[in-house]
């Protein structure tokens, strides 16, 4: 068995580290099939082999974004880019460039991405 | 970076910490509606228009075919210029306490006295029906004895029961206004500010923008103000003397139960 998943030595990493590689390293293996499947999709040409693939993709959709979620509570200043990013409509790049000031402007709520003061609803103050 | 363009203002972090504090705080005094009505979102700048989920006809496309266009609110924005010295933005680098805010005061204030404004007046050429005009009920007479004060906000109270509105029940006042209930006491020494407090349940607020009194319930749902972007300080332009920012904000607002509000006075 292969522990390449480490970039460092793994006794030097706690527990937690070590998690977080195992993680990562399913990430990768997830994308890594879901390309594997996309190229044989690309040439197979017999309509049950196709089927067969394409079921088995459609499973490696879901872990690698079961991978990626968990990362992703694991590491909010992550998750917050990442938030500004994904499932919006629009330039990719704009939304990266707002997302990633709004980071480190640190201004940013979860609902408004435009830098506002915070304000909001005074009830009750 | 987004719309606001601020990382490109020639403004340290310190002196960016420095304006939007100093925003905050002159604008959190006079933001009236705020305190009194509904607030959803923010939903981003992007966001440009309120859903009232209703349709119109507009007449068949063809042969059996009808159509119906979904009815919407558009979003106004409110933007308030300012300009900062930048001999001043330096002062304050260097850890000066008294950096000259003074144009950022005033639009603050001017910001905060139009969204009051269009929330309890409106503005009609931009599709906002504010809470006095939208009212179905009279304006309750207030006459110039400060005594008659608490009468009227009772008389307004008792109407709003009447309806069916419950409580509690804000009050919302002019300058003018608050002015005279804060310096009245009524027979026997006892604060106006005070009977009224115990008549409404609710609070009364300094309401710079609005005229004369404005009573209405506080048990929710009956006016909505829907935030687009919230109160934002954006960059403008600079010279070799001074940097160009606004205070900026997108909403709609709507009476969705009319007759939950009724004016005092001059409103």
């Amino acid at each position: 068995m292969g522990f390449d998943q480490y970039h460092e030595p793994p006794e030097e990493l706690g527990p937690e580290a070590r998690t977080i590689a195992r993680v990562f390293a399913s990430l990768t293996e997830e994308a890594e099939a879901i390309n594997w499947y996309e190229q044989r999709l690309a040439i197979e040409q017999d309509a049950e082999a196709r089927d067969v693939i394409a079921d088995a993709r459609h499973e490696e959709y879901k872990h690698f974004a079961m991978d990626l979620e968990l990362l992703l509570r694991r590491r909010p200043e992550w998750r917050a880019i990442a938030e500004g990013i994904l499932f919006r409509a629009g330039s990719i790049t704009a939304n990266a460039d707002a997302a990633e000031a709004e980071s480190e402007d640190g201004a940013a709520q979860p609902d408004d991405p435009g830098g506002s003061l915070g304000i909001g609803s005074l009830r009750g103050s | 970076m987004n719309h606001l363009l601020r990382s490109h203002a020639p403004i340290s972090d310190e002196g960016w910490a420095l304006i939007d504090e100093e925003a905050r705080q002159r604008l959190t005094p006079g933001l009236a509606a705020r305190r009194l009505v509904d607030f959803g979102g923010p939903h981003g700048w992007t966001h440009s228009a309120t859903s009232l989920g209703r349709v119109e006809a507009v007449g068949p496309v063809a042969e059996g075919v009808d159509v119906r266009r979904r009815r919407v609110l558009p979003l106004v924005e409110l933007r308030a210029p300012f300009a900062i010295s930048r001999d001043e933005l330096r002062d304050g680098d260097r850890g000066a306490a008294d950096v000259d805010l003074d144009d950022l005061d005033r639009a603050a204030q001017r910001l905060a006295e139009a969204e009051n404004a269009a929330v309890f007046h409106g503005a009609p050429e931009d599709g906002i029906t504010g809470i006095v005009p939208a009212s179905p009920h009279p304006a309750i007479e207030l006459g110039a004895d400060p005594a008659t004060y608490a009468a009227a906000v009772a008389h307004a109270v008792d109407l709003l029961k009447r309806n069916g509105l419950e409580g509690p029940y804000g009050l919302a006042l002019s300058r003018e206004e608050w002015t005279r209930v804060v310096e009245t006491s009524e027979h026997g020494g006892y604060p106006l500010f005070e009977h009224l407090a115990l008549i409404l349940g609710g609070p009364i607020v300094w309401a710079p923008g609005v005229r004369g009194a404005v009573a209405l319930s506080l048990r929710g749902g009956d006016f909505l103000f829907d935030a687009g972007q919230d109160i934002a300080i954006g960059y403008e332009g600079h010279d070799a003397d001074a940097v160009a920012l606004y205070l900026e904000e997108s909403f709609s607002f709507r009476s969705v139960t009319p007759e939950a509000a009724v004016a005092i006075g001059s409103a």
